[in-house]
């Protein structure tokens, strides 16, 4: 492991992975991961498909549950004991490789319902907020159309929105581009990277080496379960430590 | 290599003459010899049918007569049976004068979809619960009497298509939910409900519905207290709707399993517990995706209720059956076509309806998207 993002000692980590293992049946997807992100930190992990990239990410709001080791997230442990899984999953937004916008509900009413009904915000005040982060994400003007009938993008661009309504303390990214049309790549990149600039904690898996470059604090690059290296963006992208990251590096930027 | 560069085309409008009436018969009917040929033989068939039928049903048809007399000829059809049974197979029994009870149930039942869609505003839901409720308690009230110093009717007197719409709508009525409720059950995490479940569906749908009329209509009253009876449409209700519960429960799961991974996920990463998530992003993208597997089932329903002839009840088939056997309309079997080809064309017409209904309701559910 060679350098590290600064960080202030006094400041305790925002996410704590220490010693988390996890298995699908006999398939150990993460082996041993430790891991701190201190708050407005920007993590970018990277890594070949299989690593267990989305596997880590996922385990943060729980919808993959670890079995060995300890998650804390600003200060609660994540345990199957935990009392209110459900609030603390609202303070983490998620944005997803498939969008997975409510498609029977209208743009606007998809950033509502989590307001509304796990914030308990009345409908107004949730709809003000609705608006505002679909400004924000500069779509205000497809409020009332049904996610169907926006493109790639905007889609994506919409489940940004309603995962900031729910004013996260983290926002997790798991690989929203991949599905995009080449073109639509770079609209929602801005976004995240405005987001980033505003002092948002972020992990995001990503196979955009550009936008990892630009915005990351730090790159993790995982393989086969295991967080191989920690580096500097500048660094990794200039010559990881690791093997591992060397070879990864020369099959992306190939044609790159 | 030099670069090419070539401008943007404009739109055009498409060739002239496509998209008439004149062009499409030229292209789908008489495109080839062969093509011709099939059209004007399936034609010719078409309209011989048609006229045929038109003679049989309409021109040869004896309309008015008091028994089987009146149609001595098998050259056309014997409405005089219909006309002469009308009440009978429209009412049962049902007593004469009290006839409205039955006219006010049915626009009751009627005006339930419409007031279930112009429920509006801030107390929709609530508006639609107690419409759902009242509507069919009150219905079923004037029907039964006995109350509010309604007259008594007793359930030996309903019968004909009155009882064939009875039996279905209440069948539908408890199955739609009962089904929901298992399917729920059967992909819950819990493996002890997830086991009832199954065997409740597997068990229901792998017997006869025949078998389990009978056997509810035989067994029932062992396990009730002593002394009290159980009203036998009362029974053969309950068998339907747990019968067809199990095959609703399957159509929903055939939507719950339509609705992706994902819508879960998103869900749940908001903060959604298990009830929201379900009622509010799953469900509502499930039971869109069962309507057209929903209504099948609901037809199918509908036509099953001829069944409860063989337990002595007289619904429309078992009505029509009874009235056949009269000695007044004993003999030339040709009475009995024109009898159950009426009783078949009243079935279609519900079922039609149903059919067209679900259409709508797809439609309206597709525009959300």
């Amino acid at each position: 492991m060679t350098a590290i993002a600064d960080k202030t000692p006094a400041d305790p980590p925002i996410i704590r992975f220490e010693g988390v293992h996890k298995w699908f049946g006999n398939f150990h997807v993460l082996r041993h991961i430790d891991l701190d992100v201190v708050r407005g930190e920007k993590i970018v992990i990277c890594g070949p498909s299989g690593s267990g990239k989305s596997t880590l990410v996922r385990c943060i709001n729980q919808l993959e549950t670890h079995q060995r080791g300890r998650i804390v997230i600003d200060g609660t442990e994540l345990t199957d004991r935990l009392a209110d899984i459900h609030t603390l999953r609202s303070e983490i937004g998620m944005v997803f490789q498939s969008y997975n916008l409510f498609p029977h509900m209208t743009v606007l009413d998809n950033l509502v319902v989590g307001q509304h009904r796990v914030r308990q915000l009345p409908r107004s005040e949730a709809e003000s907020i609705a608006r505002q982060h679909l400004e924000r994400v500069r779509i205000a003007d497809q409020a009332s159309k049904y996610p169907g009938q926006l493109s790639g993008g905007q889609q994506q661009r919409v489940a940004i929105a309603r995962a900031l309504c729910m004013k996260p303390k983290i926002m997790l990214f798991d690989e929203v581009t991949s599905s995009l049309d080449p073109e639509m790549v770079k609209e929602v990149l801005d976004v995240i990277v405005d987001l980033a600039d505003e002092g948002m904690t972020m992990m995001v898996v990503t196979h955009e080496m550009g936008f990892a470059r630009e915005v990351a604090d730090r790159i993790v690059f995982m393989e086969e379960g295991c967080i191989v290296e920690e580096n500097k963006p500048a660094a990794f992208f200039n010559g990881p430590a690791s093997e591992g990251g060397r070879f990864f590096l020369s099959q992306v930027l190939h044609y790159g | 290599m030099s670069a090419t560069v070539r401008k943007i085309q404009p739109a055009q409008p498409p060739p002239v003459g496509s998209g008439t009436r004149i062009s499409w018969l030229k292209e789908n009917l008489f495109s080839s010899l062969s093509n011709t040929a099939v059209t004007l033989l399936l034609g010719w068939f078409t309209v011989h049918f048609t006229l045929t039928v038109i003679d049989w049903a309409l021109i040869d048809a004896v309309w008015h007569g008091e028994s089987a007399d009146a149609c001595p000829r098998d050259r056309g059809a014997c409405w005089a049976f219909v006309t002469a049974r009308w009440q009978q197979i429209i009412y049962g029994q049902y007593p004469g004068a009290l006839l409205w009870r039955v006219h006010t149930a049915f626009a009751l039942a009627l005006v339930l979809p419409f007031a279930f869609r112009l429920a509006r505003g801030r107390h929709q839901a609530g508006i639609r619960a107690t419409v759902l409720v009242i509507l069919p308690v009150m219905a079923m009230l004037l029907l039964s009497g006995g109350i509010l110093g309604l007259e008594k009717v007793p359930t030996d007197q309903w019968g004909g298509l009155m009882l064939t719409l009875v039996i279905a709508s209440i069948a539908i009525v408890f199955s739609i939910p009962l089904g929901l409720v298992l399917s729920l059950a059967r992909q819950s995490r819990l493996p002890a409900l997830r086991l009832v479940a199954v065997g409740f569906i597997e068990f229901w749908r792998g017997v006869p519905l025949i078998v389990v009329l009978f056997a509810f209509v035989s067994m029932l009253p062992l396990f009730v207290p002593e002394g009290r009876n159980i009203d036998i449409l009362v029974r053969t209700v309950i068998a339907f709707a747990i019968f067809n519960s199990a095959y609703m429960a399957e159509v929903f799961r055939g939507g719950l399993q339509s609705v992706p991974r994902g819508q879960y996920e998103a869900a749940e990463a908001i903060g959604l517990d298990y009830w929201k998530t379900m009622g509010l992003v799953v469900l509502p993208q499930a039971i869109r995706n069962s309507v057209p597997a929903l209504m099948n089932t609901c037809i199918s329903i509908f036509k099953e209720t001829t069944l409860v002839m063989l337990i002595g009840l007289s619904d429309l088939l078992g009505v029509i059956q009874l009235s056949l056997e009269d000695p007044d309309w004993l003999g030339p079997t040709h009475i009995y076509g024109s009898a159950y080809l009426f009783a078949a064309l009243l079935f279609f017409v519900f079922t039609y309806s149903m059919s067209k209904y679900s259409l709508r309701l797809e439609n309206r559910m597709n525009v959300e998207h």
